[in-house]
């Protein structure tokens, strides 16, 4: 099967692209690796029961538009299938339903979003402590919550997830805050944006305000955060105004951020550059998204935070460049519609810097302690990469050789920042020095029945 | 393995019969089975190659590989897979085997 594009990830930059394709006239394949459309941010919307569709918001619900619009006619949507190798101009192998499959385009867009930031902190091994996300995810497509929880770490999720449960009426226990008012104070430099997004500012004090109304205690500067317990997560640990506390919980959700998901960007080598306001890598793009390999596309957060809104703006524009390459669309005709997706897009950004400033990830978490774990996969401590480095190891591609870091399962996405943070700080490197781990196919794990199973046949039964 | 209920299903629907470890589960069917183990009380899913601490899921979407579970034989993230009637589930036995490495 070939097509003129293929978009990896049905969230809500891939779904508004693969509308804006279908309606310019390319051929467009859409693959996504859930059984349903929506990516995390609209996570099962179309499923979702009327009970719990309030518990959500009309944020998630407003993801329906989106999903519906995928079944306009000229879409090739692929659901379940998981894309574990992107090959030069451009063979996509993916598993679907057992089988190993693969599909050619002449352009891609990349929209596989954000991942949560790693916050290695002591215990986040643990079961029963997951992301934030994770508590989300679990709400929005199976209707599960916790019962008796807690939430640590910084940023607007933090609150939103807060205040879905306080509706779902199981508040959590508390909530242990690591931004400090001096945070806020130099956030507020930015509050010219954030009066232009102030949108988002008035929802997150109505959000505050349900959680101040629910009386769920919140705990703003805290530090020296742990997490206790030994076959699951008992009490979490920490310093507030100078004083040591304990609060009892079975389930832990950590939340300081999102950044962008890397493995298919870097598995195609594309240039990623570090982005001090988000601290992360970020890939280099131009203003269509483009990356520097040539057809090769990025919209949505995995270009850089920008959320749900933005990310819908930045696919329809890659989408508006690939439809001019593809003699589909004039020039003037792409930039005449480009304006407004434009003017869009800056007044879904203007208030990041605010909250980038006022929500900064946990210091604690970026270069953790010693004794603290930071491969959750391989199991190597903040310690024993700080020892690498001092036996003369500068980038993370040498720590695999050392200790394996980055070498498990899950192929460094919950480790790779940390590594580079440790050794950029050990020898005293910036992040573009040190580098980011070299990102290999297969992205996801393959077996060899999959692989057995792919041939021509399959090939024809996807057309 | 821990059987303390730490989630609440909001709703219920009909249910399928699995087996975990031996021990019969009711699940809701077509549900996401890493939610619905959570949701049933199962605490720890595996127990990691390298020091034997215990794992449960993490991130729900497929990128921490801490869920893995074995399916009828199959080492395979439980967060990526629905629950189907009959499904024989059990902690991995050898991490290795099925996942590739980079």
């Amino acid at each position: 099967m070939k097509c003129d594009l293929v978009i990896i990830g049905a969230g809500p930059a891939g779904m508004a692209a693969a509308a804006e394709a279908s309606e310019l006239g390319l051929s467009v394949t859409i693959i996504d690796e859930q059984p349903r459309a929506g990516g995390q941010i609209y996570r099962d919307v179309d499923k979702v029961s009327p009970s719990r569709a309030p518990i959500l918001g009309t944020d998630y619900t407003d993801g329906k538009r989106l999903t519906e619009s995928l079944r306009q006619s000229g879409i090739e949507y692929l659901p379940g299938a998981v894309v574990w190798a992107i090959e030069d101009q451009f063979r996509i192998m993916y598993t679907c339903e057992g089988r190993g499959a693969q599909i050619q385009a002449d352009r891609i867009l990349l929209a596989t979003g954000a991942l949560e930031r790693p916050m290695p902190i002591p215990g986040w091994t643990l079961p029963g402590v997951m992301t934030a996300g994770a508590g989300q995810i679990l709400l929005k497509q199976s209707g599960v919550v916790a019962k008796k929880s807690v939430l640590v770490g910084s940023g607007p999720l933090l609150y939103l997830i807060a205040a879905q449960m306080v509706r779902a009426g199981t508040p959590p226990v508390a909530m242990i805050e690591t931004q400090t008012r001096s945070d806020l104070g130099r956030a507020l430099w930015h509050v010219g944006g954030a009066l232009r997004g102030w949108r988002y500012i008035m929802k997150g004090l109505k959000m505050l305000a349900e959680i101040t109304l629910a009386r769920v205690p919140r705990y703003s500067g805290a530090s020296d955060i742990a997490i206790e317990g030994d076959d699951a997560a008992k009490a979490v640990t920490f310093i507030y105004k100078g004083r040591e506390r304990r609060i009892d919980c079975d389930i832990v959700f950590l939340h300081h951020g999102v950044v962008p998901n890397p493995q298919a960007s870097r598995s195609l080598r594309i240039s990623h550059n570090w982005n001090a306001a988000q601290q992360s890598f970020v890939p280099k793009l131009d203003e269509w998204g483009q990356s520097d390999v040539a057809g090769v596309f990025i919209a949505g957060d995995g270009a850089g935070i920008g959320g749900a809104k933005a990310a819908e703006q930045a696919g329809r524009l890659a989408v508006l460049k690939i439809a001019e390459d593809s003699a589909l669309l004039s020039t003037q005709d792409r930039d005449l519609k480009a304006a407004p997706l434009r003017r869009e897009l800056g007044r879904e950004l203007a208030a990041r810097p605010f909250l980038d400033t006022a929500y900064p990830p946990y210091i604690a978490a970026l270069t953790p302690d010693d004794n603290t774990t930071i491969c959750r996969c391989e199991e190597v401590t903040a310690g024993e990469i700080r020892g690498y480095a001092k036996l003369g190891c500068l980038g993370p591609n040498q720590t695999k050789a050392f200790g394996r870091a980055g070498m498990g399962p899950c192929q460094g996405r919950y480790c790779g920042l940390t590594v580079t943070a440790l050794l950029a700080d050990a020898n005293r490197q910036s992040p573009d020095e040190t580098g980011y781990y070299r990102i290999r196919a297969p992205l996801k794990p393959v077996t060899l029945g999959e692989l057995a199973a792919m041939d021509d046949m399959v090939q024809n039964s996807a057309e | 393995m821990k059987h303390v209920l730490t989630f609440l299903e909001l709703e219920s629907g009909p249910r399928v019969d699995v087996t975990w470890d031996g021990t019969a589960l009711s699940l809701p069917e077509g549900s996401n089975l890493a939610a619905a183990m959570l949701a049933a009380g199962v605490g720890v899913f595996r127990h990691t190659p390298v020091s034997k601490a215990p794992r449960s899921p993490f991130c729900m979407m497929g990128t921490c590989f801490d869920c893995l579970v074995e399916i009828d034989g199959v080492t395979r993230q439980a967060c990526m897979v629905e629950v189907t009637e009959g499904m024989v589930i059990s902690q991995p036995q050898e991490l290795g085997g099925q996942v590739n490495e980079m």
